[in-house]
Order: C-alpha cells, then structure tokens, then sequence
C-alpha cells in the first residue's frame, strides 16, 4: 500500500500552541519560545502553498553534497568530536545510503582503510587512530563498514579481538562499561549487542544478565533510563528496547508502559519528538523515539494485539522534519535556529526514513519524490545490508572463545 | 562550539614542538593511512598537542610533564576519553594529592558540564578519596544552571546512593519544583528518593499522592506530575482504579468540564484496568468499556488529536479485553 499524506490543518495545528501557565516556569517560557519559531516556519509554508502544492520537498541533492563534503573535510569546529570519528563516518554513509547514493568500490575501500586505522591491536575500535576502544566508535565503526558492505570493508573487523574486546568491558550484574575503567550506562548493552549479533560473536555468557540489567532501567513512566534510577530519556529507550530485541526479551519489559511513554513523547504543535517529559522538541529523537515503534510492533504482534500501522502520527513527523529541519544549503538541524550538523542530518533523515515505512506500505508526506530508502529499525542500516552483512558473517566458523 | 582557553594560563600558549623541555620526544602523527576520511581540519595547536600526547601514550610516560599535557589536551577535547583514562593511569603512577585533582575536575565540569568523560572521571576521583562531601554541592551548583542536566542527576545519585546521602534530599526537590513545577528531573528524583528510603508504604503514598493532586491543581497541562502519580498508583494494592482519594479528585474535575487528555487519559486506564480486574461486575461501576471507548473517541477526535491512531488502538485493545471478560463471565456462570 502506497498513499500520499496530507498536511495537518495549519488551525488544528494552531490549537496546541501553549499558554503562558498562571504559575510562571522555565519549562514553559522555553517552550513557548520554541513553538514560535516552529508556528512560523508551518505558516510560511502554508502561504506558499498556494503557488506550489506539492511542498514541502526534501532538499536530496543539497543533503547529499553537504554528507559528500563532510566524508572529504570537516572544520576545526569538529575538533570535540576527535574522539568519535567513526561515528562521523556512520553519521554520513547512513543518510547518504538513505539518499540513494552509491559510492565507488575504490572509495568505499578508502573509508574501509581508514576505519581500519581505529581498530585496537586489543579489539574493538577507538574514537580515531591509536585511541582506546570505546563501545560507541566500536558500533558506529561496524554500522560504516556494514553500510560500506564489500568484502573487504566486512573483512576489516576482527571478530576474535573484537569477542575479547567485549568481553573486557562486560560487568558482573549484565551491564557493560563503554572502555575499560569507563563509565557504565545502557549504550553500552546497546552498542555491545549490536555488534556481536551483526558479526556472529554473541555467545550466552556474554550477555548473562544483561536483559535482568536493562529492565531493571525501565523507569515509572514507562521510558528507560541509562542506569537504574534515571530518568527516562528517548536515546536510552531505544537503546534498552533494542538490546532487548536483539535478546529475544522483549517480552520482560511492560510494553503498554512504554508505549504510553513514547506516544506521549510526540509534540502537538510540532509533530517531531521531545527525548524527555517537558523537554523540548529535537529532530535526532525522530529516531530514537521514532525507531522504537517498529520494535515495539513486533512486541504487540506477539501478544495477539496487531496494530494496522504506526501508532504514532507518521505525517506530523514528516511534517517537522521537512518543515522546520532543513537547511536550504544542505544537512538538517535540530530545531529551527540551530546550526546544521552531521550528527542530526543523520538521525533526522532516519527518522523520516522510519515514518514512511511500515511493513512494507509507504505513507510519504506530500510527494513519492520525498521518499527515502527504508532503514532496519534495530541496527539502524539499511535492510539489504543487514542481510548482506549477517550472511556474510555466520558463514564464517565462529568464533572459539572460552 | 568550546572555550578552548586553559583556566589558569592567561600568556601564550607555546607550542609544545617549540618547548625545549619536549625536545627529547618525537611527536607522533596520527596515522589516518593514505587517504583520510572525514578529516577534521585541526589548529595547529590542537595538532601539536596531541602529537605529542600519542608520543607519550605509546611510550607510557607517567610524569609531570605528561600530567600537564593531558590537562591541554582535556581542554582542547575535554570528550577525549583516551586522554582522562592515561590522566588516571599517571596519577596513579605518580601518587597526585586527588584533592588537587578534585579542583580541577570540579571546575572543568562547570565549564564542560554536558559531557560523559568529565563526570566520570569526577566519580573515579571521588571514589578514589571515599570522599563525596563536596558533590552534593557541585551536582547543585551545576543544576542550577540546568535544572535537567543528565550527567548532573546521574552524578547527584549514584553519590546519594553509593554513601547514603538521602537527607534533605526531598527538601531539595520540592525547592526545584517550586521554581518549575514542570521539572520532570525533579519529579524523578523525588521517586528516586521514595523508593530507595521509606518504600511505597500506604502512609508514604498517601503523603505522596496529596503532594502530586496539590501539584495537579496548580496546574493540570503538567504531563510529569500526572506521569509521577500513576507511578505511585503503581505500588497501591488498589492499582489505579481504587483510591478513592485519586478517583474523587478525577470525577470531579471532569464534572466541572474540565477535558485536559492527561486527565481523560488516566480515567481510560482506570476504565481499563476495573475490565481485566472484575469485568466491570460492580453494582454502581463508571469505569465501564463504553465509558473508555467514548472517551478515547473523544481524544482521539477532539482533544488530543496527534495521538489519535494510539487512541483509537487502546479503544480496540479495551473492546477485546471486554469481550474475552464477558465471555469468561458467561462461561462461570453456566457452569
Ligand atoms: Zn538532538
């Protein structure tokens, strides 16, 4: 099934503007600061569809020189991401393959070479040459070299260091800390079980406890935190159920509570999603927020509840991305009057990916020409290459770590 | 996007290739390979530092002089893991007064204060010393420019935790919720606190629960005080459907008219729960699945209107649960 959705109605919109509260409060002034700048940005658009109905568009060719630029140079602003370079290369390749963009085999094997390069002698990946292995470089390096997807970029990761890597870092009651001696929060299960289930390494003791961990981070309102006791936070949510996923245990966490949570998390005057209760709207929680639905589906389904298609608004979503998120130069930003940068251009462009799909029908707002490729909600890769990838590993021997 | 300038040295910065007491280390190029990809353009002092930080990482120089390079390179790229983790191992090498070092984390964060690595390097120095007196005051001093900092909450409670620090601590909450009550940080710090000293006890949840209605009344758009309610109602051996005190306060506003989704939501999940519980078999029952499905036609259609596929899904969900009730009804009393 394919349709086309429509813009919401610029009054229905217009109702859930924010009054200023009789008791005077940050959250709220922030907010209704933010909604201004957003309402502008919808009525603009609503006045200029009267010469022009098929808007809004996506500004594909502009977000793809803006990526292709960045994978060549970056500005010296870029220096306190030093230590997440493979995440820059993730953050790129992703929504370039999202776009449709196919690079050349001799390129492809460049950034592969380059990955390479940030791979510890003691397995895993470090944020750049010769830094320590983290477990964040570690899941972002793998993710570029699955994108990549050539046998030879496949072939740079060491799946035996990488086993040991990941076994260094495991905690005794089922967490993991992102290096050795370092901090220990959810992405690490996250990051951890991505990795080793792409490449085939996930043994049982690797992840003893690790599902017993992370429910242990499913808060009160039904979001999960980054450690018990925390608040719910959409980055960590995703990571939580994700991991879960990846387990086959989803059924352990309350999934109606994190339904609720993330439902709640869509904005009304908006359409994107906040990451906490009270926070304000940012495009990277498109995905974060957003990935988590398809997950959660597949949940329900289990449960002889079978949703017939997203359950949150898909248009609205779309609506703030291509709305209020785009860079006429290229690349997207957070909330309008941000500055444009790799990290949201990549979630964002996901996010959009994630409302347009669902199963296999299609829901794009406006025009077919908006649409993207659909990505795997659980590794955040293209499907095709999550495949490719998986096929490519489990035909190796695995891996003989005691 | 940082403040590059070191805190304590107002002069120029001298290169460390042009520093005689370096000229003994040759620095060490970061090896991108042939063909580098998203190739950070670097300043020279960025480039020069950490040429000579990957000189010594690779030589394991524990000294001085090492010591204060890592606090250049924490300041040119305080989110450099590799840099606090090799700071640690000279400290230790070296056996540092930690006190110092507990200064200057502390002032690095309130510069730095959105950023995994200078918390957690924090934590270790803490846990080094066994001293958490002073982080009560840091995590306050730090929230008080952000209320909802993560990194800051997180600090506050494992130190709260790990050397039981609970007193006062509701105090400080209710103070964050009087500046905003829409803090949804602080409303999970008041569970938090809940939950690891008292517990849910009937007496604690009905302190709790008059705390959060009182809020409510203040304002009712407020998702986090209606999200902390619930989360009470979690530990009531009633569930959500049968304190009357939380029933009453709902009834009443909705008589008034009063239509907030937050409201309707709760009074769907009361409705919902009363079905799985005892098929809605009491005598003078309202919490019955027409109420809810009218309801969440109500929501779905009118008063919260983003969420209307969600609303319409737990309209069905609550239909089948109906159904599979009464058809367990039926099948108990013909027996
Ligand atoms: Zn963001």
């Amino acid at each position: 099934m394919e349709t086309i959705l429509q813009l919401r109605n610029i009054n229905e919109i217009k109702k859930y503007l924010t009054h200023p509260d009789s008791c005077l409060n940050k959250t709220t002034e922030d907010q209704i600061t933010v909604e201004k700048l957003v309402f502008k940005k919808f009525e603009e658009l609503h006045n200029c569809l009267r010469v022009n109905e098929n808007l809004p568009h996506i500004f594909k060719e502009q977000h793809k020189k803006f990526l292709s630029d960045s994978l060549a140079y970056l500005p010296s602003s870029y220096e306190t991401l030093d230590a997440s370079r493979p995440w820059l290369c993730y953050w790129i390749l992703h929504p370039l393959s999202l776009l449709g963009v196919k690079l050349e085999d001799s390129y492809k094997n460049r950034i592969a070479n380059f990955l390479a390069k940030c791979q510890s002698p003691n397995g895993g990946f470090g944020g750049g040459p010769g830094q320590y292995p983290h477990l964040a470089p570690t899941y972002a390096a793998v993710n570029a070299l699955v994108i990549l997807g050539t046998d030879m970029a496949l072939k740079v990761i060491n799946r035996q260091k990488l086993f040991e890597f990941l076994q260094s870092v495991k905690q005794p009651d089922g967490s993991f800390a992102m290096h050795v001696g370092g901090e220990v929060d959810i992405r690490g299960a996250y990051c951890a079980l991505s990795v080793a289930s792409l490449t085939g390494v996930l043994t049982k003791e690797l992840v003893n406890n690790t599902a017993e961990w992370i429910i242990s981070c499913q808060t009160y309102e039904g979001g999960f935190a980054g450690c018990p006791g925390l608040e719910a936070h959409g980055g960590y949510a995703f990571c939580g159920l994700a991991a879960l996923v990846i387990l086959n245990k989803g059924h352990m966490c309350d999934n109606q509570a994190l339904l609720r949570w993330l439902v709640q998390k869509q904005m009304g005057l908006e359409g994107g999603f906040q990451g906490r209760t009270n926070k304000l709207v940012d495009s990277c929680y498109s995905f974060w927020q957003g990935g988590a639905f398809p997950l959660l589906y597949t949940l329900l389904t289990k449960e002889g509840i079978t949703p017939s298609g997203h359950l949150f608004n898909e248009g609205a979503l779309q609506e703030y991305i291509l709305i209020c998120c785009q860079n006429h130069q290229g690349g997207l930003v957070d909330k309008p009057g941000k500055p444009r940068d790799i990290y949201h251009s990549c979630y964002s462009i996901s996010g959009l990916s994630i409302a347009q799909h669902f199963l296999d029908q299609k829901h794009v707002l406006s025009s077919f020409r908006n649409e993207l490729a659909s990505t795997h909600p659980l590794y955040n890769v293209r499907p095709d290459l999550v495949r490719k990838a998986l096929l490519y590993f489990h035909s190796l021997p695995s891996n003989t770590a005691t | 996007m940082s403040d590059n300038s070191s805190d304590e040295c107002d002069t120029q910065h001298v290169l460390y290739k042009n520093r005689p007491e370096w000229s003994d280390i040759t620095p060490l190029k970061q090896n991108d390979g042939e063909h580098p990809v998203a190739a950070i353009d670097y300043t020279e002092e960025f480039e020069d530092c950490f040429d000579y930080f990957r000189a010594v990482v690779q030589k394991k120089e524990y000294s001085e002089r090492t010591l204060e390079l890592t606090k250049t390179a924490a300041s040119l790229n305080p989110a450099n893991y590799t840099v606090w983790q090799f700071r640690r191992e000279i400290l230790k090498a070296l056996n540092k007064d930690l006190n110092e070092e507990l200064e200057y984390i502390g002032k690095v964060i309130l510069k730095q204060t959105k950023n995994y690595q200078v918390w957690h390097h924090r934590r270790i120095i803490v846990e080094w010393l066994q001293d958490p007196s002073k982080e009560k005051y840091l995590t306050e001093k730090s929230l008080s420019e952000d209320a909802k900092n993560y990194h800051a909450w997180q600090h506050r409670q494992w130190v709260i935790k790990t050397y039981n620090l609970y007193d006062g601590e509701l105090e400080y909450v209710d103070q964050l919720l009087q500046d905003d009550v829409k803090n949804n940080s602080a409303w999970n710090q008041r569970y938090f606190v809940v939950n690891n000293t008292t517990g849910f006890t009937q007496e604690t949840l009905n302190r709790e629960i008059d705390y959060t209605l009182g809020k409510i009344r203040i304002l009712m758009e407020n998702e986090s005080a209606w999200n902390y309610l619930r989360g009470l109602l979690l530990h009531d051996k009633g569930g959500l459907s049968r304190n009357e005190k939380v029933t009453d306060f709902c009834e009443t506003f909705y008589e008034q008219g009063n239509r907030s989704p937050f409201l309707l939501a709760l009074i769907v999940d009361i409705c919902s729960e009363k079905i799985t519980n005892n098929g809605g078999g009491d005598g003078n029952n309202v919490y019955t699945s027409a109420r809810a499905k009218e309801l969440c036609n109500a929501l779905a259609t009118q008063y919260d209107t983003i969420r209307a596929k969600y609303w319409l899904h737990i309209s069905e969900t609550i239909e089948n649960q109906a159904n599979e009730q009464n058809s367990m009804d039926e099948s108990s009393t013909t027996n």
